[in-house]
């Protein structure tokens, strides 16, 4: 009863006094000039909610970068309204700045200083934040707290500059591909420290063109192609969009051409929602293998048609990506 | 305090230079070497020799042993020949030649338009007659005069104070904001609530605690080494080295405002500095470039500077007898450092 009544006055309470979403951006434009100009955001329209990990997924080159460094207050929009936490860029820049926390793609911080120095330095700039001891806490490097930063491996260096956005104690953390060229474990210790970071009601904005860090890590998600979201939800309810959890991946011997064995004839099997083909290998989106299976293999057996290989799998973002654009993720967006 | 960004800013440039010991050869390297050069150059000469041939003959011995009794000559024998080509090839300054006759008597020969050979000319002479029992009319004595100050030495040392200055500012703070650009470490400066002005000012502060010890060696071994004296007060003299050292700050900032690569910088400097490094009057005076370059050449900021410097270390002026240097000076740097922030791309 209390309970119930409890959670009547949450859901009132936040419908009458919604915290302003963490960041809103409406019909975002970024033209570089140039001969042709290139637009690089398109039309781009994002809501991230407070306390939520928001990913930006798409191939290199789709706009990513360019968005999130202009919600960063880096790079001037064309045109269009960014709001973060609920404040806008060229008019509460020193606020803003003081509550968040920014990961670039690539910064070669000073090789000569030492953890300790990097943090005290970047601590310096902000009127409240945490103590380097405790930064470096959260990052896993307690122990190279002494050490030169040129003395950091890859991941360590990663690490280090997450710990510098982390220093002013932010309430948004925007993070702009923080495992690429990473590897696993360091991609897992990283994916960590984000939850972390998550779990105490803060906002996070990272971009990535890694399907499964997505997946792992984000609350939502937008698929961004072109410098526009052609996707957005949480991972599971795109994968869900795509009619089947399940993939079936398969191929045939002497396949010749996507002519010799249309995706239209398997259309109509039982629990199939979508078929796609790409070099040979089809792709049968599908609600429940069990029956799925059997019937394709009478088809093929009708079409008189042998297997080379058959796999299946969870569908991945991966897959909501190739259904939407005909390419994959780790292709450049140019090619359409 | 300690927690100032300006501090943390101007520590970590401190402590970035000071752990990179290349750079920290060069920086203080290049004024000893300079030195040393210097010291090679100045040292002290010992006092030229007269050389003299004496052509044999029968008063030949007599002016030997008059001569080789006297420190400043080089006195030989040789035949006629030898003689003659050891003159025309400049290996001997005079040749004696024996008059004829039983009393001592001479003939000079020398070409009277080498100035060392008529030098010897009246030297020898002097020291025979003398030999032969000359009798002075008055009695003289040489002193020399060596007074510090008027040397090329005490000249040359302001000269080289205001290079290092110019040199120290332009790739101090010009290829140091231009590696930061490159590394993407001013993006990452602009995307905390970092002000702009505590960066400026950072790189300005550890510019001027490089230029000290800088500074510092090159004067501290002008004067044990050459006893090059600063005539004036030393504090106008910090303060003209402080100034010129902002005001070359500003112009690093300047050329490294906009610049994405090292060699974009590297070019832009040396199109900075060449004219100053020609017409500024490091190693002679500028009034010796025609009278119409002489009001562009005064507009220069290493002129300023040098000019000022010149008349504190030597002529003992005043400080405020160099307002106008001062002055200009101080708008140069304004001008280069407003200028530089306008335009200053920090991406």
């Amino acid at each position: 009863m209390i309970a119930e009544w409890t959670n009547d006055f949450e859901a009132s309470f936040r419908h009458n006094f919604r915290m302003p979403d963490a960041i809103v951006c409406r019909q975002l434009y970024k033209r570089y000039p140039g001969k042709p100009p290139v637009d690089a955001v398109n039309g781009l329209d994002l809501s991230v909610k407070a306390g939520e990990c928001f990913g930006l997924l798409g191939p290199n080159g789709a706009g990513k970068t360019t968005t999130i460094e202009i919600l960063e207050g880096l790079l001037e929009a064309t045109r269009g309204d960014v709001e973060i936490l609920g404040m806008k860029w060229g008019k509460a820049n020193e606020e803003i700045r003081q509550m968040i926390g920014i990961s670039l793609q690539e910064t070669k911080l000073s090789e000569k200083l030492t953890v300790l120095e990097t943090l005290t330095l970047f601590r310096s700039f902000y009127r409240q934040g945490i103590a380097p001891e405790d930064a470096v806490g959260r990052v896993s490097l307690d122990e190279k707290l002494g050490a030169r930063v040129g003395k950091l491996s890859g991941g360590q260096k990663q690490r280090l500059a997450v710990a510098c956005a982390l220093i002013g104690d932010p309430k948004l953390l925007f993070m702009d591909e923080p495992t690429t060229g990473l590897d696993p474990q360091s991609r897992r210790q990283l994916w960590d420290i984000i939850r972390g970071f998550k779990e105490s009601g803060r906002t996070v904005l990272l971009t990535t063109h890694y399907m499964d860090e997505a997946e792992r890590l984000c609350d939502r998600v937008a698929v961004v192609d072109h410098g526009k979201v052609i996707a957005e939800g949480s991972p599971r309810e795109l994968i869900a969009s795509l009619g089947g959890e399940h993939i079936l991946d398969f191929s045939l011997m002497n396949w010749n051409g996507s002519a010799s064995f249309p995706t239209s004839s398997l259309l109509d099997l039982p629990a199939v929602r979508s078929v796609r083909e790409e070099d040979g290998v089809y792709s049968l989106a599908v609600t429940e293998p069990h029956i799925a299976l059997p019937a394709l293999l009478d088809r093929l057996r009708q079409a008189n048609r042998e297997l080379s290989n058959l796999t299946t799998r969870h569908a991945s973002l991966e897959d909501v990506f190739v259904t939407l654009t005909g390419r994959h993720l780790r292709e450049g967006a140019s090619p359409s | 305090m300690k927690n100032s960004p300006i501090v943390q800013l101007t520590l970590a440039r401190l402590r970035e230079f000071f752990r990179e010991p290349e750079a920290v050869f060069w920086v203080y390297g290049f004024p000893i070497l300079m030195a040393v050069l210097l010291g090679i150059a100045f040292r002290e000469q010992p006092v030229e020799k007269i050389w003299v041939d004496v052509q044999v003959g029968n008063h030949a011995d007599a002016a030997i042993s008059a001569l080789k009794s006297i420190q400043k000559f080089e006195a030989h024998t040789c035949e006629e020949a030898d003689c003659r080509n050891r003159l025309r090839t400049g290996k001997t300054q005079l040749v004696i030649v024996s008059k004829d006759g039983s009393s001592p008597g001479f003939d000079y020969l020398y070409d009277s338009a080498r100035s060392d050979s008529v030098l010897a000319r009246k030297e020898t002479d002097d020291a025979l007659q003398r030999a032969a029992g000359r009798k002075d009319t008055f009695p003289s004595e040489d002193r020399e005069f060596k007074e510090p100050g008027g040397r090329y030495i005490d000249f040359l040392i302001p000269g080289l104070l205001g290079m290092s200055i110019m040199g120290g500012g332009l790739w101090g703070v010009g290829f140091v904001t231009v590696d930061m650009r490159i590394r993407k470490l001013l993006k990452r400066f602009l995307a905390t609530p970092m002000k702009k002005t505590h960066f400026l000012a950072g790189v300005m502060i550890s510019r001027i605690c490089f230029l000290i010890p800088e500074v510092l060696v090159l004067i501290i071994f002008a004067a044990l080494v050459f006893g090059v004296k600063i005539y004036g007060s030393f504090i106008a003299t910090a303060f003209l080295i402080l100034i010129g050292s902002m005001t070359f700050s500003g112009f690093g900032l300047l050329v490294a405002s906009r610049a994405k690569t090292i060699e974009a910088v590297s070019g832009l400097m040396n199109l900075v500095m060449l004219p100053m490094w020609m017409l500024s009057g490091i190693f002679f005076s500028s009034s010796r470039y025609p009278e119409v370059a002489q009001p562009f050449i005064k507009l220069l900021p290493l002129t300023a500077l040098i000019d000022a410097m010149r008349a504190v270390m030597i002529d003992g002026a005043s400080i405020f007898s160099q307002t106008p240097q001062i002055v200009l000076l101080a708008v140069w740097g304004t001008v280069t450092f407003v200028v530089a922030l306008k335009i200053f791309r920090w991406q």
